[in-house]
């Protein structure tokens, strides 16, 4: 088992993601299987090789850094659990 | 009248014999009789459609800006944001947003004249193979309904093989356009990263995510495929080349094309009635005059593994979102901030796409990234060398679709890897970022089974072409499931 419960709390705490006991112990086999798995990657010797992020060649798409209206703040804000007069309300951060 | 083609229809529009609205009311007719089977949508939208149908009747009247588009009835897939229309991603954490805008190739399709049915089923943000990983309900395939109609995009697939539209839009991460395709007996075609615009789309993984068309025939693809390409400046990554007239590509001839066939996709792991229909197309391509040469990319091995470290990892990222602040569903349950992410998240988010997000969390964490992204990262190179290398003698590839038919739904749906496992032919495609199309070519158990035709990079011409002249000369295409 090359994934511990610990690793899983770990992880799912780095996601802010929240398991009940039952994920937690299911994702423990699950993510050891399929890791182990993916372990096969290792019998390739990939020293010189170059990683690949995008497969079509990218670069940086640029424009003029100018404030353009944005017509549909309404409907935008709208789809907000809690708004208050186009503000995102969210539970108290600090005390 | 809603079982015809884009084509056919678009013939019949245009000479008057049939108007937007009767062919509109026809396909909701359809959904009212089968959905109870099926499921195949998460939103129909009767009036809206009925709308614009009579706008589209309007246009043709006055043959105003008339298009292959204008009139027929099609359906979104619901990871693509319809402005002011419930776009869920089939997950209870969007199971309330309305986007503000239209993603690009929605406005394009609209500007077309095209009707908007409704938006289709999913599995969870598009991760899995089968559609029951959904949040709303699962799809059937319409063949027989008690299998998958594949996933992610099974609604599509399965609306357009029941005559629920005329023909719909999937996306394609690592096989959810063309798997689904081939399950459900319909073309679906994936186009080369960056043809078509991801804006609007529902990121899962930004760098193998790709919009298509799902239809029933390839002429059908290659109009929708018109309707959508193009460079988008509200996509950095959609590619600024010019749209060949693919309707041009659709020529009944593929004498002395090189066909290759890859040895890896007809071996262990792909099932014996796959073999056998793949190995008739062979035979069919040979009789038509194109060269058959069988290739081997030895990196496809590993293509599974790779594919379920870098998609899930991208999708760790894309899903951060999901916070309940700004969309969405949020807890009700939560006292601070933090709690409220956690809560949100556990409540609003599936099985799957919680074992993605630790999947991918996993290998971008400190002291795995190298062991586990990195090194997939590299991987992907070779899998790219690997297609480099059989383009230089080949004009296309072709595999099998998926390595079975349909399989029965619940079947896979305990053990992730070998669902996983299910992508073996599709993924690779993805992570070179190439064009592949699936078509009908043949039958098992009277369940479909799909060719995969793959491309160069930007080259979707050859193989619309490779496919419409395999399916004039085949009757499969023809037969149509009953419900």
């Amino acid at each position: 088992m090359s994934v511990t419960r610990q690793d899983v709390e770990h992880v799912a705490k780095l996601a802010r993601l929240g398991l009940t006991d039952k994920e937690k112990e299911l994702f423990t086999g699950q993510l050891s299987n399929i890791l182990d798995y993916a372990k096969n990657l290792n019998k390739l010797d990939t020293k010189d090789v170059p990683p690949t992020s995008h497969a079509i060649p990218m670069k940086n798409v640029l424009r003029e850094d100018k404030v353009i209206p944005c017509a549909n703040t309404q409907d935008i804000v709208a789809n907000g659990p809690e708004t208050e007069e186009n503000m995102f309300k969210v539970p108290k951060i600090m005390e | 009248m809603n079982n015809k083609t884009c084509h056919e229809l678009n013939t019949l529009l245009k000479e008057k014999k049939l108007s937007s609205v009767e062919l509109t009311e026809a396909v909701l007719a359809q959904i009212d009789k089968v959905e109870g089977k099926i499921q195949a949508y998460v939103t129909v939208t009767k009036e809206e459609a009925l709308k614009q149908a009579r706008a589209a009747d309007e246009r043709i009247k006055n043959n105003e800006n008339v298009t292959p588009l204008t009139g027929i009835p099609i359906a979104v897939k619901d990871n693509m944001c319809t402005k002011g229309i419930l776009t869920t991603c089939s997950s209870k954490i969007l199971n309330n947003y309305l986007p503000p805008y239209d993603a690009t190739i929605v406005t394009k399709l609209k500007e077309a004249g095209a009707v908007i049915v409704g938006k289709t089923n999913l599995d969870e943000f598009a991760m899995g193979s089968s559609t029951e990983n959904s949040g709303i309900h699962p799809t059937h395939n319409p063949w027989n309904i008690e299998t998958v109609p594949g996933g992610s995009s099974g609604g599509s697939a399965a609306a357009v093989a029941a005559s629920e539209c005329i023909m719909a839009t999937g996306s394609d991460t690592g096989g959810s356009i063309r798997q689904p395709a081939a399950f459900c007996g319909v073309v679906g075609l994936k186009p080369t990263y960056g043809r078509v615009s991801r804006y609007g789309l529902v990121a899962f993984a930004s760098s193998l995510d790709q919009i298509g068309p799902l239809t029933k025939d390839v002429t059908d693809t290659a109009i929708m495929l018109q309707a959508m390409a193009g460079h988008d400046k509200l996509d950095s990554t959609s590619v600024d080349l010019p749209v060949p007239d693919y309707k041009k590509a659709l020529v009944d001839d593929v004498k002395g094309m090189k066909i290759g066939v890859i040895k890896e996709l007809l071996g262990e792991g792909i099932s014996e009635e796959v073999k056998a229909s793949i190995k008739e197309a062979i035979k069919k391509y040979e009789e038509l005059g194109a060269k058959i040469i069988e290739v081997s990319l030895p990196s496809f091995e590993y293509a599974v593994s790779t594919y379920y470290l870098i998609a899930p990892a991208e999708a760790s990222s894309n899903l951060a979102r999901y916070d309940g602040v700004k969309f969405g569903h949020r807890s009700k349950e939560a006292k601070d901030l933090i709690s409220m992410y956690y809560q949100t998240r556990e409540e609003g988010f599936g099985q799957e796409v919680k074992r993605r997000i630790m999947i991918g969390t996993y290998a971008l964490s400190a002291g795995y990234y190298d062991a586990y992204y990195l090194k997939a990262l590299k991987v992907r190179t070779l899998i790219k060398q690997d297609f480099e290398k059989a383009f230089q003698k080949c004009d296309v590839l072709i595999s099998p679709t998926a390595p079975s038919v349909a399989f029965k739904a619940g079947e896979k749906s305990e053990d992730p890897l070998s669902m996983y496992l299910s992508d073996i032919a599709t993924i690779p495609i993805n992570l070179a970022g190439l064009p592949a199309i699936s078509l009908p070519c043949g039958f098992s158990s009277n369940l479909p089974i799909g060719l995969q035709i793959i491309g160069r990079a930007f080259d979707e011409e050859t193989i619309l072409r490779a496919a419409f002249a395999f399916e004039q000369n085949t009757e499969w295409h023809k037969q149509k499931p009953v419900i």
